[in-house]
């Protein structure tokens, strides 16, 4: 199959889901900018003209008021927060309205957005430029999450996003944009809610989310070195959570590994080890469940803190060999 | 004291189709019996949802929506009875809503600060400003779909203190969309007078800046609400862009509730009988009745299919069940189908 990168392959569904739709329309800062967005963007403001990709005043809250209107009025709006930090001025309208707007209307309204958020972190960029909050987004009845970390994935699970009636919380990641692999040149849609097994494994189960998904994969490669056969689950879809997947894994190998970019306090990791926990998979458990997740401080600036804070897939390596060694 | 005092003047009917007047009339009846009704159910007990009425302010809504089809938008307040109404809502399912009730509009999951109808196109959220930049995407959404539609964006006095009004306000005149920006200014937002909240109180200057028009007009007048709304929305289904419509208006009631909150020091008895003397629906009925249009028999028999037609909206609603607890979790996604 043909190989594109991973923001080729976000660059594509963008395209083709606004020549198969006229009622798709991208609005967000930047998406003009040739660096806001990395080149996702690249030419749709040519092909589409300014009418269908906006790009607006900076004014993250009414730029989602207006998707979400657009929405309920029978558009398909993708709007786009170049940086998931900034998305935090727009969470009243994500939070408080689009989320509950299905619901208090008793099922008759529907909002049927796509609110892209990226996450851009490392690079000494600091607390407010690093963020990770896909935690605050599935913890709210109403909005659906998803993560791709796979060139396939961001594809196809845009084009689900864009497509489902309900509205989906798109988060991709900058640290992800150049990874390769394989994508199919039609449109395709990949199941919102259902997660990927990566690599079949009988040792531990590595659940990891986006960039951590990747991670993990790399984490198991390494663990194989040394004697110790890992599953890893990439999420995908952070709610509603594919409980049924995880659970069978840990049935199987007893261990459990979650990875995950945001904070480990009510973070996706504790939702992943409390569905782990309330399921008859407990009693499978030969060690305790661990958490790779960020550590419970802001992003800091200076390299060498840099390091020490953000999580890869040595630090996956180090909790099963722990695990399993000692 | 600001310029938000109950002026004097005769209602003016020039330029309104006699049938038209009627019908503004009827609406602006409609709309204060009911809120009316409910302040006896308030006080009665029989109501637990948090209610704004909006008795006093009917011709800002009446006034307005008298303009609008089916296809344009209304988004409103937590006080859009009123907006509900006159974009043509149904009594019987808003009052069975704000009772809670399977048979109202949003399913007995809304109530009264969430009236509801998709097909009618009105929507209601009770967080102050949130539904400005709703009503500015609707509007855009009406532009692709190239239908004519327009936008219509009611808020209070309290709204214009939010962020989001400038950003809203500043990209329906950017992109030029055809949005109605109706300002309520009843002078209270909650317990707060306008100029303990505000330097600048007159709203309708807040175009200026953002180079579209604003007008400021009597909104206890619906004649005049009326053409103010005409020209502004002929300027945006025209491709004219949006406009600024400040009403001067007041709420009999308290903030919430059926009480007048004059015990509680927040406002004067004085004023409040000021405005009430300025009744919108008596100065249009007396106005009716002078020029020879209506009768005032005639009147009266308006009021009792209206009285009419309240009690029946609460028999329905009195009527209707209750939601099954076994639904708590319908509503909250749309089924996605099983793949």
């Amino acid at each position: 199959m043909r190989e594109l990168s991973y923001v080729q392959a976000l660059n594509e569904a963008l395209r083709q889901l606004l020549e198969a739709d006229e009622r798709v329309f991208l609005i967000g800062q930047g998406v003009n900018s040739p660096w806001y967005v990395g080149t996702s963007t690249r030419g749709l403001s040519d092909q589409f003209g300014s009418d269908r990709v906006v790009d607006t005043p900076i004014c993250e809250d009414s730029t989602t008021g207006v998707a979400a209107g657009a929405a309920i009025a029978g558009m398909r709006p993708i709007v786009v927060h170049p940086r998931m930090d900034f998305a935090l001025l727009a969470m009243e309208q994500l939070v408080g309205q689009v989320a509950n707007w299905h619901y208090m209307s008793g099922g008759k309204v529907r909002v049927p957005m796509t609110a892209w958020l990226i996450v851009n972190r490392g690079g000494e960029q600091a607390a407010q430029h690093s963020q990770s909050l896909q935690a605050h987004f599935a913890h709210v009845p109403g909005l659906t999450v998803v993560m791709p970390s796979t060139p396939y994935d961001v594809k196809g699970l845009l084009i689900a996003s864009v497509r489902d009636d309900n509205p989906v919380v798109f988060l991709d990641d900058r640290w992800l944009y150049q990874d390769i692999g394989p994508v199919p040149e039609e449109m395709y849609t990949v199941s919102i809610g259902k997660a990927a097994v990566r690599r079949d494994g009988q040792d531990v189960t590595i659940v990891g989310t986006s960039h951590l998904a990747a991670e993990a994969e790399r984490a198991a490669a390494s663990l194989e070195q040394v004697g110790i056969d890992a599953e890893v689950i990439d999420l995908r879809t952070i709610k509603p959570v594919d409980a049924q997947t995880v659970v069978k894994s840990v049935k199987k190998t007893g261990r459990l590994i979650v990875a995950d970019g945001g904070w480990a306090a009510c973070g996706v990791s504790a939702e992943v080890a409390a569905v782990v926990a309330e399921s008859d998979a407990i009693n499978h458990l030969k060690a305790p469940v661990r958490r790779v997740a960020l550590p419970p401080a802001p992003a800091p600036m200076s390299s060498t803190l840099e390091q020490a804070y953000f999580h890869g897939a040595d630090d996956i390596v180090a909790a099963a060999r722990d695990m399993i060694e000692n | 004291m600001i310029a938000h005092s109950p002026g004097g003047g005769d209602v003016s009917l020039s330029g309104i189709p006699p049938e038209t007047l009627v019908e503004l009339y009827q609406m602006m009846l409609t709309i204060r019996q009911t809120e009316e009704r409910l302040a006896e159910a308030l006080v009665a007990g029989e109501i637990r949802c948090p209610v704004h009425l909006y008795t006093g302010e009917e011709a800002v809504a009446a006034g307005v929506c008298a303009h609008l089809n089916q296809d344009d938008y209304v988004f409103g307040t937590h006080r859009s009875h009123g907006h509900y109404l006159a974009k043509g809502g149904d009594l019987n399912t808003m009052i069975a809503e704000i009772y809670g009730r399977t048979t109202g509009c949003a399913r007995g999951r809304g109530g009264s600060m969430h009236v509801v109808d998709p097909d009618l196109h009105v929507y209601a959220t009770p967080i102050v400003a949130a539904t400005i930049s709703n009503a500015v995407g609707a509007a855009l959404a009406a532009t692709r779909k190239q239908n004519g539609g327009v936008a219509v964006s009611f808020f209070g006095d309290g709204a214009v203190e939010e962020g989001r009004f400038y950003e809203s306000l500043n990209l329906a005149s950017l992109y030029q969309l055809p949005v109605l920006f109706v300002c309520e200014n009843n002078l209270y937002a909650s317990h707060v007078r306008l100029e303990a909240r505000q330097r600048n109180a007159d709203i309708y200057k807040h175009a200026e800046p953002f180079a579209m028009p604003g007008v400021q007009v009597d909104g206890n007048d619906v004649c005049v609400v009326y053409r103010a709304a005409q020209e502004a929305v002929e300027r945006a289904r025209g491709g004219g862009g949006p406009t600024l419509i400040e009403c001067l208006t007041y709420r009999w009631r308290g903030h919430v509730g059926p009480n007048y909150d004059l015990d509680k020091g927040i406002r004067q008895p004085e004023e409040l009988a000021a405005w009430q003397a300025r009744c919108p629906i008596k100065r249009l009925g007396e106005a009716l009745v002078a020029s020879g249009i209506q009768t005032k028999e005639n009147l009266a028999a308006i009021r009792f299919r209206v009285d009419q037609a309240v009690e029946d909206a609460w028999a329905f609603a009195k009527g209707s069940p209750l939601p099954d607890p076994a639904e708590l979790l319908a509503f909250v996604h749309v089924d996605r189908r099983g793949d």
